[in-house]
């Protein structure tokens, strides 16, 4: 479980997260939803050991700002929101940058097979041989996809959970690829491990989540299940619109729901 | 002609291993130790005398066949005190140059940064400078803690200040930005150039004529003490750089992602930092500044065998040397008698290809 109790974190002098308090459990989807800029990313980040903290954040008991890099890859993987490469690697060479450090927990299974395996789960067969910068942008994104899942591909490891953050990952996808990629994510849970995704997509946010953290001005302003987060008035107050929960549009307007590919 | 080699050996492997370029990355390292020995011979057999590798390799049967005439005592004395350093000297030297390159486009995840192009070589010339002219006075302590050390850790020390200085200046928040990186190094380059004037300006005639024999970039004044003073600091770097190889992969995903894979990332930047900053000093306090083996080497190689730098490094090495060995057989044959600083051919031949590689990759300035 990972706990976090009124974290705050500033980036100069300014206070960019201020006082949130959530956890993560293992075996749940838990999503972070909030307007732009509202400081979604710099607490996963702090999360991720990336960004200096104040409050609590522990992972299994364990207070994330002294726990050292090793350690931390081998409880969490992290796709940042944005990804670049600097070298032209292949997508293969990619994905096995993800076993680095060997935190796979798949031991018996050699880095070639689990690779492969990795690109088939984000649809990718196929690829391996590409130069990852010749790819699309939602190919890219579902490359790094795979590398974050190589590194966590057991989730649970000698009997402790391990947790997939995902910063926007269905962000550049089209809706299959969206709904594949939350497939992955719910699949990873319900073998055990956690996830902390942040999420724009509401209805996607509802249909796939089990906890809802909703950030607005850096503070958290509701957590619980889509049921008790995703209500008109916390939207409205958070996304500034008048946003109305599971009201169908008038008869004859055109519209498609992700929950309609079920 | 490595290109081709290269292709050569990229047999199809199946699909398996699509995308893997490991197999083909290791016979071009065996290609490449090949070639360095194939060079090195030649290195050792190409000079103003006659003598000859075929003598050296006959004299060493003669210790066998108790035939001890094959090598004359002049020839001997050519070979092994003349040749052998020099071509020791120019193993030593192009690997550094062509490591501390790859280490450093990696560390800066540019291709384009190199020491001699970003103003350190300048740093590590100062710092050399520094010892050559101050050496009997402000820095006689440092001479008399390090012997013949005092030169190459000298220059080890303004390298390291060059490096550390343009890693912080062109780095926000994990993103190294190229044109700061280049700038700055622009700068930097000239500061040093400057307190290098003000020193040449009060040499005294024996620090001047010292000086103008250092600075010419050359492997000619190869000594035995100069591969004892410089050797065991380039050979050290050498053998760190490995280990730093997955680091530097994990590194061209960004700073961030590198820790999230569980590489120390500070730690290993230090450490990355100091490397290229020992292997640059020592060889610029033995050589001069030799320009462009460090980034037309890694360069050719990404291109042949990709960028993953557990086996870009060690098949830099080999191919650093081999050029640089190259180099200096021509730098010796092209004017003969007479012979051209190794800096001028490496700058004839590398600045045209680092021209080349900017116009193959205009975008690489608005990175
Ligand atoms: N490095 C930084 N320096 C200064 N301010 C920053 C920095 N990073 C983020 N911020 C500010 O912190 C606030 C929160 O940023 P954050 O990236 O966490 O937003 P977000 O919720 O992830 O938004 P988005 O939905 O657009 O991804 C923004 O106002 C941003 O301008
Ligand atoms: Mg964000």
């Amino acid at each position: 479980m990972i706990e976090i109790e009124n974290l705050g974190v500033k980036i100069g002098p300014k206070d960019i997260v201020t006082g949130v308090s959530f956890h993560v459990e293992p075996g749940r989807v838990t999503t972070i939803i909030g307007p732009n800029g509202s400081g979604k990313t710099t607490a996963l980040k702090a999360l991720s050991g990336d960004l200096a903290y104040s409050g609590a954040a522990r992972i299994a008991g364990r207070d994330i700002n002294r726990m050292k890099a090793w350690e931390m890859a081998s409880v969490r993987a992290v796709l940042p929101q944005i990804s670049h490469l600097s070298f032209p690697f292949t997508v293969r060479e990619v994905v096995r940058i993800g076993l680095t450090s060997g935190y796979s927990g798949a031991s018996d299974r050699d880095a070639d097979e689990l690779s492969e395996e990795a690109l088939r789960r984000v649809d990718l067969d196929g690829f391996a041989g590409r130069f990852y910068q010749e790819l699309s942008g939602g190919e890219q994104q579902r490359v790094q996809l795979a590398r974050v899942l190589c590194q966590v591909w057991e989730p649970v490891a000698d009997g402790e959970p391990r947790y997939l953050f995902l910063d926007e990952p269905i962000s550049s996808l089209d809706i299959r690829h969206q709904l594949a990629i939350m497939d992955i994510a719910v699949d990873f849970a319900r073998r055990g491990g956690g996830v902390l995704a942040i999420l724009h997509d509401l209805n996607l946010t509802a249909m796939y989540s089990d906890r809802v953290m909703i950030m607005h001005q850096g503070r958290c302003e509701g957590f619980g299940t889509p049921d008790e987060v995703l209500r008109d008035d916390l939207l409205q107050g958070v996304f500034g619109c008048r946003l109305q929960v599971g009201v169908t549009p008038p008869a004859g307007t055109r519209f498609v729901l992700p929950q309609s590919a079920q | 002609m490595l290109l081709q080699t290269a292709r050569a050996t990229r047999f199809d492997t199946g699909r398996a291993t699509e995308g893997d370029r490991a197999g083909r990355a290791r016979l071009a390292i065996l290609f490449l130790f090949l070639l360095l020995v194939v060079t090195a011979a030649f290195s050792l057999a190409t000079g103003a005398s006659d003598a000859s590798v075929l003598s050296i390799i006959r004299s060493w049967f003669g210790v066998f066949t108790g035939d001890e005439s094959a090598l004359s005592a002049r020839d001997a004395i050519i070979i092994y005190d003349i040749r052998l350093p020099r071509t020791v000297l120019g193993i030593l030297i192009g690997a550094s140059l062509a490591v501390s390159g790859a280490t450093m486009q990696g560390l800066f995840r540019n291709p384009l940064a190199d020491p001699g192009i970003v103003g350190v070589s300048a740093g590590a010339g100062l710092g050399a400078i520094c010892m050559i002219v101050l050496g009997g006075t402000i820095f006689a302590p440092v001479v008399v803690l390090f012997g013949i050390y005092a030169l190459p850790v000298a220059a080890f020390g303004g390298g390291l200040a060059t490096t550390f200085l343009l890693y912080h200046i062109s780095t926000r928040q994990g993103r190294t930005s190229v044109a700061t990186m280049l700038l700055a190094g622009i700068a930097l380059g000239a500061l040093a150039g400057a307190f290098t004037g003000i020193l040449v300006f009060m040499a005294d005639d024996q620090q001047l004529r010292d000086l103008t024999f250092w600075g010419l970039g050359s492997l000619a004044g190869a000594t035995w003490t100069k591969i004892l003073s410089a050797g065991p600091i380039i050979a050290a770097a050498l053998i760190a750089s490995p280990f730093l190889a997955r680091a530097l992969n994990a590194l061209t995903l960004g700073e961030a992602t590198a820790h999230h894979i569980g590489i120390s990332v500070q730690k290993f930047k230090r450490l990355a930092i100091v490397l290229v900053a020992a292997a640059t000093g020592a060889s610029v306090a033995v050589s001069g500044g030799i320009g462009f083996v460090g980034i037309v080497v890694p360069h050719l190689l990404r291109l042949s065998i990709g960028p993953d730098h557990r086996y870009l490094l060690p098949a830099s090495a080999m191919l650093g040397a081999s050029l640089l060995l190259l180099a200096d057989a021509v730098a010796r044959v092209i004017v003969a008698p007479a012979e051209l600083p190794i800096g001028i051919v490496t700058a004839a031949v590398g600045a045209p290809f680092f021209l080349w590689i900017l116009l193959s990759r205009r975008g690489v300035l608005d990175m």
